[in-house]
């Protein structure tokens, strides 16, 4: 039975079977629960096309979100690239705009694939379309991608957190832009060593970040974030595709992640009492708007 | 504690904005619908915790709703669940309660009243990433997640209920996974929660219905 319990097994396993990361995340899962590949992969082909639905979706600006915070910041991004032209260049630029507008369609309520939760659902549709779009990938190629994804996504899961409540944003936005930096590399040809390297560039890059949503509405500032950790991901692929690898392996930064979430203050961790939340312009609009947060009990 | 599946981590698919208090919330309303027998004409949901507090811009009102109606976490009705449960002929109400101490963060209590004038109070809590549980079912401390296919049988607190039960699955070729049995006094209503491997089908239900000790079979298979 293919398993693996951490980054180091799981690159063992790559080199034994010669096969790439997403290949052994795909026989770990029909291994382990019993399933054929091609139900696997069609079941994840189901998930990239809801998550290209939500990036197309989110550049419509259609999308008035609940809380009333956020909406139609990734039109705006895509029109000044249109427009006045990407200073990030085009790849980032795309990359940028279409995770923040997932996030749009996740705060008006439409359909998204967390991943790996609701508040970080931007960042890998985000580097993944902006890439296929760049790249040319097919379908099929981004489909086995997301098990590379997934793998990271496990192993965070399994060794750390990824919730905010119990990590900080680090474990949340931090891992899925982990996720997708590992993919990046994958799909550009990269080792499996250089992946993880990716992600834990990644989680260094992202140490420390606390989570305090606007009246504990997953609006402000989620979708920022989801932005500039998509970019944070496509630079820290870059670098482990240049041979410029993490010192720290990623095992050991995912337990470094651990730890600093662990010892973050509750106030920082989900709870809407303190960071961005506790702004004075955060609680004013907290009190106006639907999204109360601990400033009104109602 | 269950294995960890790639579509843990890229999933669940789930109308947003958020795991716990959209997609969980959803979940227990479903599991709660497959235990409540006939036509619901009124919901009440009494909301706790982070819940009562940010249950509008979650959307977490929707949801509970939709899962009433029986319809699913990737569902784009969900938005729309008002007013799809008043052309439904069914009334709700939302009542957050701030005041209660010591309950799980993301609680909620669902008090339905059917066609037929019954009354079934469930509490259930959102424990994270879309995941739920029901921990109580007109009173009686129960625990019930729904990841695999779960029979909840209300029965009489009496002998050979469970003999019954477990022949039939046999008989059907099903394999019982976890049993639990749940009862508040001796000799009164209890409740069997019967996880199993697999599919249950419509006849083992019947089957089960057979033995008149049993008052109530439902499956929650989500």
């Amino acid at each position: 039975m293919v398993d693996f319990k951490n980054g180091s097994e799981l690159i063992a396993l790559t080199h034994e079977k010669g096969a790439l990361i997403s290949d052994i995340m795909l026989n770990r899962e029909c291994d382990r629960f019993d399933e054929a590949p091609q139900d696997v992969l069609k079941r994840m082909a189901h998930s990239w096309q809801i998550m290209k639905e939500a990036v197309a979706q989110g550049q419509t600006g259609s999308g008035k979100s609940m809380g009333g915070l956020i909406g139609g910041e990734a039109a705006r991004l895509t029109q000044h690239r249109l427009t006045q032209g990407a200073l990030t260049g085009t790849l980032i630029s795309k990359a940028v705009s279409y995770a923040m507008g997932v996030l749009e369609v996740n705060a008006s309520m439409g359909l998204i694939t967390a991943a790996p939760t609701a508040g970080s659902s931007g960042v890998i549709p985000g580097v993944f379309c902006a890439m296929q779009e760049e790249y040319h990938f097919t379908d099929d190629q981004m489909i086995k991608a997301l098990f590379n994804a997934g793998a990271v996504g496990y192993l965070a899961t399994r060794n750390a957190t990824v919730a905010g409540a119990e990590g900080g944003c680090q474990a949340e936005i931090g891992v899925a832009a982990a996720m997708a930096a590992s993919s990046a590399v994958e799909l550009m040809g990269g080792k499996p060593e250089q992946s993880l390297s990716a992600a834990s560039s990644v989680l260094a890059s992202m140490l420390g970040l606390v989570c305090d949503p606007i009246g504990g509405l997953v609006e402000v500032p989620c979708q920022k974030r989801n932005g500039t950790a998509a970019s944070t991901a496509l630079v820290c692929a870059e670098m482990a595709l240049s041979g410029v690898d993490s010192l720290i392996p990623f095992d050991e930064m995912l337990e470094v992640m651990f730890k600093v979430g662990r010892s973050l203050p509750y106030q920082l961790r989900e709870t809407a009492l303190g960071g961005i939340a506790a702004a004075p312009t955060a609680c004013r609009l907290c009190e106006r708007g639907k999204g109360h947060g601990p400033v009104d009990d109602r | 504690m269950r294995e960890i599946s790639v579509f843990d981590v890229i999933g669940p698919n789930m109308i947003g904005p958020s795991s716990s208090h959209t997609a969980g919330a959803l979940r227990i309303a479903l599991m709660a619908r497959r235990i409540i027998e006939g036509r619901i004409t009124k919901v009440t949901f009494i909301l706790y915790g982070s819940f009562a507090r940010t249950y509008q811009g979650h959307g977490t009102d929707r949801a509970l709703l939709g899962g009433i109606m029986g319809f699913s976490t990737e569902d784009k009705r969900i938005k729309d669940s008002f007013r799809l449960a008043d052309q439904k002929g069914i009334q709700y109400e939302f009542v957050p309660d701030t005041v209660t101490a010591g309950v799980y963060p993301n609680t909620v209590e669902i008090i339905a009243t059917s066609e037929d004038g019954r009354k079934v109070d469930i509490v259930g809590e959102s424990i994270g990433g879309g995941n739920a549980r029901l921990v109580r079912i007109n009173g009686i401390k129960v625990d019930i997640s729904g990841q695999l296919q779960t029979l909840v049988i209300m029965q009489k607190d009496v002998p050979g209920v469970i003999a019954h039960v477990s022949q039939c699955c046999y008989e059907a070729g099903v394999n019982i996974a976890f049993l639990n049995m749940y009862r508040e006094n001796k000799n009164e209503t209890a409740f069997s929660v019967i996880q199993v491997d697999g599919d249950v089908s419509d006849k083992l239900v019947e089957a089960i219905r057979r033995q008149p000790n049993i008052l109530q079979v439902n499956l929650i298979k989500l």
